[in-house]
């Protein structure tokens, strides 16, 4: 880390005091309405139905709360490296700006992500507050489920930001949210395990980046062991942070060094 | 001899097939304000991003404050001010904050901007504006802001392409102002642009380009001199009449430039030309008689207007 990606972390500090309350709000707001609405309507109907037994004997909503945090922070962390990153080498052009003084791309890529992981950390520590309202996780060591939330957000938003960095126009971040963070969303053992999917499905679901996440997230949450080792979701997460970081960094020179 | 702030030397670029700059040769001295004038696409601005350091160069050498930007980008960067063609100012944020910013990327500490940024909106006259939104802010407000925050780091020489392109005459003018200011107080200006008026008034000394070569270089007057006379007499016929009577304006003038709209007759004495053209019965719809600009130099150099 160099001083000048640091005074780029500075820079998004600073924007983002102009929108913390908002932004604050609607992060306490997402969870307790996907908690409310899934995690105790829709989860007394699958916990009377003896859903709890495929979901490993614990009640629909402790299933659901981790995988949830996950699958935010992944929302998070695509979604801070796609428009915000556009205004900035196209829209608004500010990071031509920053490139004029010492400032490198790769001091904005660092800077970028050194931004996103306080973004998802935040996140992950308001949700945790949140799930540990409604009893969904037990505390301390709920705290614990933060670190691979924050760890899956970000093995999103590195390649996120070298996707964006080459991308002509927007109609290539509506494409990636429709065909790809909205499917992942749904598909990768967030509402319901993997195996209750088409047995031709399922090895594609063990290939997503997201379900490697929620198993990870949802193991430390709920202190049990998973079927692979943690390492291995862990080492699949960080790799996608480096090569999306590595990626990011050839892209946006390329685009904004030619 | 004092070592030049910026030399080139068969500084070219490429981009893929494309020939943006093609082997030119130049040298800014300290002190000096000096321009770059030529129609758009002439690879003024791949010029300048090459000389602030942004944009590689293809081949040829380049040197600035005496160092290769190639190697040392940053070190160049942090001594040199940059007006951009197109306005990036963070829209969302404040004047002020915008220039505090700006001056963090210079890794200045704060104790250090925040007076000089109270400076600089004095010197932009913008400090009623301190707080405001950028977003608010009319387009010759948002030039004056782009010039302030180049000179967040004090820097020794500025660049500023095309700077008033796109701002009504009377913010041109305030810009003018302030830029010859900076001029008096010994900052280097290196200006691209295609408007002549802005190259008489800003530039001690300028190199004129077209299709990515320098086709003059010489002071103001000193090209106009060089490839003009000292006075043109535009004369505006009714439509259809100027083709038949052009073979009547013959030996009139030192040079000749027909326009689709109007006919130019280069002379040193302009009014004595037009003596000549009643004379000779004809009865131009208008008249004007005026001085030769670098306008009237470009048309000579290339058969084209700078605006085209």
């Amino acid at each position: 880390m160099t001083a000048p990606a640091l005074r780029v972390y500075e820079v998004h500090v600073r924007a983002y005091r102009r929108v913390w309350r908002g932004s604050v709000i609607s992060t306490f707001f997402s969870p307790v309405l996907f908690l409310l609405a899934m995690g105790i309507g829709l989860g007394q109907l699958v916990d009377a139905n003896g859903g709890s037994e495929s979901l490993g004997a614990v009640s629909y909503l402790v299933f659901l709360a981790p995988g949830l945090l996950a699958a935010t922070t992944m929302q998070t962390g695509a979604g801070d490296s796609a428009w915000p990153v556009m205004l900035g080498v196209k829209w608004a052009k500010t990071y031509d700006a920053a490139l004029a003084t010492p400032v490198r791309t790769d001091d904005l890529v660092y800077g970028h992500l050194l931004w996103v992981t306080t973004r998802l950390l935040l996140v992950a520590v308001v949700f945790t507050i949140v799930m540990a309202f409604f009893g969904a996780v037990s505390m301390p060591w709920g705290i614990l489920a933060i670190a691979p939330a924050v760890l899956t957000g970000l093995a999103f938003a590195a390649p996120v930001l070298a996707f964006t960095a080459q991308l002509k126009n927007e109609t290539g971040l509506t494409a990636m949210f429709r065909f790809g963070i909205t499917p992942l969303f749904l598909f990768s053992g967030t509402f319901f395990p993997v195996s209750q999917l088409p047995d031709w499905m399922e090895p594609f679901a063990y290939l997503t980046p997201l379900w490697h996440g929620v198993v990870l997230t949802r193991s430390i949450a709920l202190r049990e062991p998973t079927a692979l080792a943690w390492w291995v979701h862990a080492s699949y997460l960080v790799g996608l942070v480096i090569v999306g970081t590595l990626l990011a960094r050839r892209n946006l020179a390329k685009r904004l060094r030619s | 001899m004092i070592e030049p702030l910026v030399e080139a030397h068969h500084l070219t670029k490429h981009f893929g097939d494309f020939t943006a700059v093609d082997a030119i040769d130049f040298s800014v001295a300290k002190g000096e304000a000096f321009g770059f004038l030529g129609p758009n696409g002439a690879g003024k601005s791949s010029t300048m991003k090459m000389i602030g350091a942004v944009s590689p160069i293809t081949s040829g050498t380049l040197s600035v404050l005496g160092m290769d930007p190639a190697t040392r980008g940053a070190d160049i960067r942090a001594r040199i001010g940059v007006v951009p063609q197109e306005d990036n100012l963070d829209n969302e944020l404040t004047v002020f904050e915008n220039l505090l910013i700006y001056g963090r990327y210079f890794d200045l500490p704060r104790s250090v901007i925040k007076p000089r940024i109270d400076e600089l909106l004095n010197f932009v006259q913008l400090e009623e504006k301190r707080d405001s939104k950028v977003d608010a802010l009319s387009g010759g407000m948002k030039r004056r802001l782009t010039i302030a925050r180049s000179l967040i780091n004090e820097p020794e020489l500025i660049l500023l392409d095309e700077p008033t392109t796109g701002l009504d005459p009377q913010a041109r003018h305030i810009l003018w102002d302030r830029l010859y200011r900076l001029k008096q107080q010994g900052v280097t200006l290196i200006i691209t642009t295609h408007y002549m008026d802005e190259a008489e008034q800003l530039c001690d000394r300028l190199v004129v380009m077209d299709k990515a070569r320098i086709v003059a270089e010489g002071s103001p007057t000193h090209l106009i001199q060089e490839y003009s006379h000292r006075e043109v007499l535009e004369l505006r016929f009714p439509v259809g009449v100027q083709e038949t009577i052009l073979d009547r304006l013959d030996g009139l003038a030192k040079r000749l430039e027909v326009l689709p709209d109007r006919v130019l007759l280069y002379a040193d004495d302009g009014d004595a030309v037009m003596a000549e053209v009643s004379a000779r019965g004809l009865q131009p719809e208008t008249v004007v008689t005026r001085r030769s600009s670098l306008e009237d130099v470009f048309l000579r150099l290339t058969g084209r207007s700078l605006i085209e």
